[in-house]
């Protein structure tokens, strides 16, 4: 069969619709190899999760610039969990203030990536951290 | 079973999700598989169908799985025939499949399909366009989506005209395929009416099939090009498998670009070794 490939899910929660970064993100996966589901704008963390379920995704990628991150986040995760799949990683990235990194991890949130982060170090910490299930 | 195609940017994810919205108020489950293209350089895909579909996504009926080509060809992904059956025993009333944007020729949608939607925008070209083989041939039902721009009643013509000329044999039990016009989708109340037109237009159709005992042979389509897609991955693919692994591929091509061999002999040396009890 092919080979395996590792799907991500690029979502924006909130009411936030500044979607330059994350389009770019979608992009730099899709050239990094990945399959990449991107589903807009304007996402309640219930609607990600039921979709990141679907798709059987390896890893969610969620981008917030509001400053809502401190309740999108984790409601994300916590979401995800309930429903058995704490399987998939996710990460974050946006306007996160270095005071909330703290809230993020213990969230369970395993990476944030904020402005100045090189998208190469993205992808790179993606395919060192997380592995492809199909 | 449902079958959405149309060229890139023609609204197939837009009417999916308005005929998602169509059947729930039947009270039907749905399964919507949405694929989308592979980057043939790096093996990535963007899935972006889904974003026309999210108002979907916390309703337990409704599933969505995109699916990116991984190299397939025909304008579906390998795995689409078997997440129908998968969605089958999930107990979806409905699938419906959205091809990628397609061109002409991508027509592997029929083998999986009992309805297959034709999606046409105007403004696509002239009415040579409209007699060319491939997907035009294919489809069941018309959608002129996006109705409310200009040359939308050209198209019409040319599609009329099209059907006219086609032989009797090209409509089997009679169905000859309608045209339904979608108009702007952003006026939710005439989209909305269109959307309950096509979907009583798949209905009929349907019912066209069933009336007229020709499901089975839908059916029997599939289950062939499914037997021909099973043999090609349990055959096939060990055999390029191994010869890639062995190195004896990388050596072939070798021989092909110093012109020492051509495609043909290579591919008979191959069947040789490997086709041992076949007479």
């Amino acid at each position: 069969m092919a080979d395996k490939k590792l799907r991500i899910m690029v979502a924006k929660p909130g009411l936030d619709g500044h979607d330059r970064g994350a389009r770019v993100l979608a992009r730099c996966f899709r050239d990094a190899g990945f399959e990449v589901i991107y589903t807009g704008c304007h996402q309640t963390p219930e609607q990600i999760a039921a979709a990141a379920i679907q798709e059987d995704v390896d890893i969610v990628g969620l981008s917030c610039l509001s400053g809502a991150h401190r309740y999108l986040f984790p409601a994300v995760v916590t979401l995800l969990k309930d429903k058995g799949a704490d399987d998939i990683t996710v990460i974050g990235g946006g306007i996160i203030p270095d005071q909330d990194f703290k809230l993020m991890f213990d969230a369970g949130l395993k990476a944030i990536f904020t402005p100045g982060a090189t998208l190469d170090s993205i992808v790179e910490w993606i395919n060192t951290n997380v592995q492809p299930r199909a | 079973m449902i079958g959405i195609t149309g060229s890139p940017g023609a609204g197939k994810s837009t009417l999916v999700d308005g005929l998602v919205e169509c059947f729930r108020k039947r009270e039907k489950t749905v399964g919507v598989l949405a694929v989308d293209p592979t980057s043939p350089f790096t093996g990535g895909a963007i899935l972006g169908d889904r974003i026309r579909m999210q108002r979907h996504a916390e309703d337990p009926g409704v599933f969505v799985r995109s699916l990116a080509t991984r190299g397939a060809l025909g304008g579906l992904a390998k795995a689409v025939g078997d997440s129908i059956h998968v969605m089958d025993v999930m107990g979806m009333d409905m699938v419906i499949v959205e091809t990628v944007g397609t061109g002409q020729q991508e027509v592997d949608i029929i083998n999986h399909s009992h309805t297959v939607v034709v999606v046409l925008i105007p403004g696509m070209g002239d009415e040579i366009q409209a007699i060319k083989a491939g997907i035009m041939e294919i489809a069941d039902v018309f959608v002129i989506n996006k109705a409310d721009r200009e040359g939308s009643s050209k198209l019409r013509r040319e599609l009329m005209a099209m059907l006219d000329m086609a032989p009797p044999t090209a409509f089997p039990g009679g169905w000859r395929p309608p045209i339904v016009r979608v108009e702007n989708a952003f006026e939710p109340e005439g989209f909305g009416k269109s959307l309950e037109e096509l979907t009583a237009t798949i209905e009929e159709h349907y019912q066209h099939l069933v009336k007229n005992d020709l499901l089975g042979s839908r059916v029997r389509r599939k289950a062939v090009v499914e037997l021909n897609e099973a043999v090609r991955t349990c055959v096939l693919e060990p055999v390029l498998s191994r010869l890639i692994a062995s190195g004896e591929m990388a050596g072939m091509v070798e021989k092909l670009l110093k012109k020492e061999s051509d495609p043909y002999t290579l591919a008979e040396e191959i069947a040789g070794r490997f086709l041992k009890n076949c007479d």
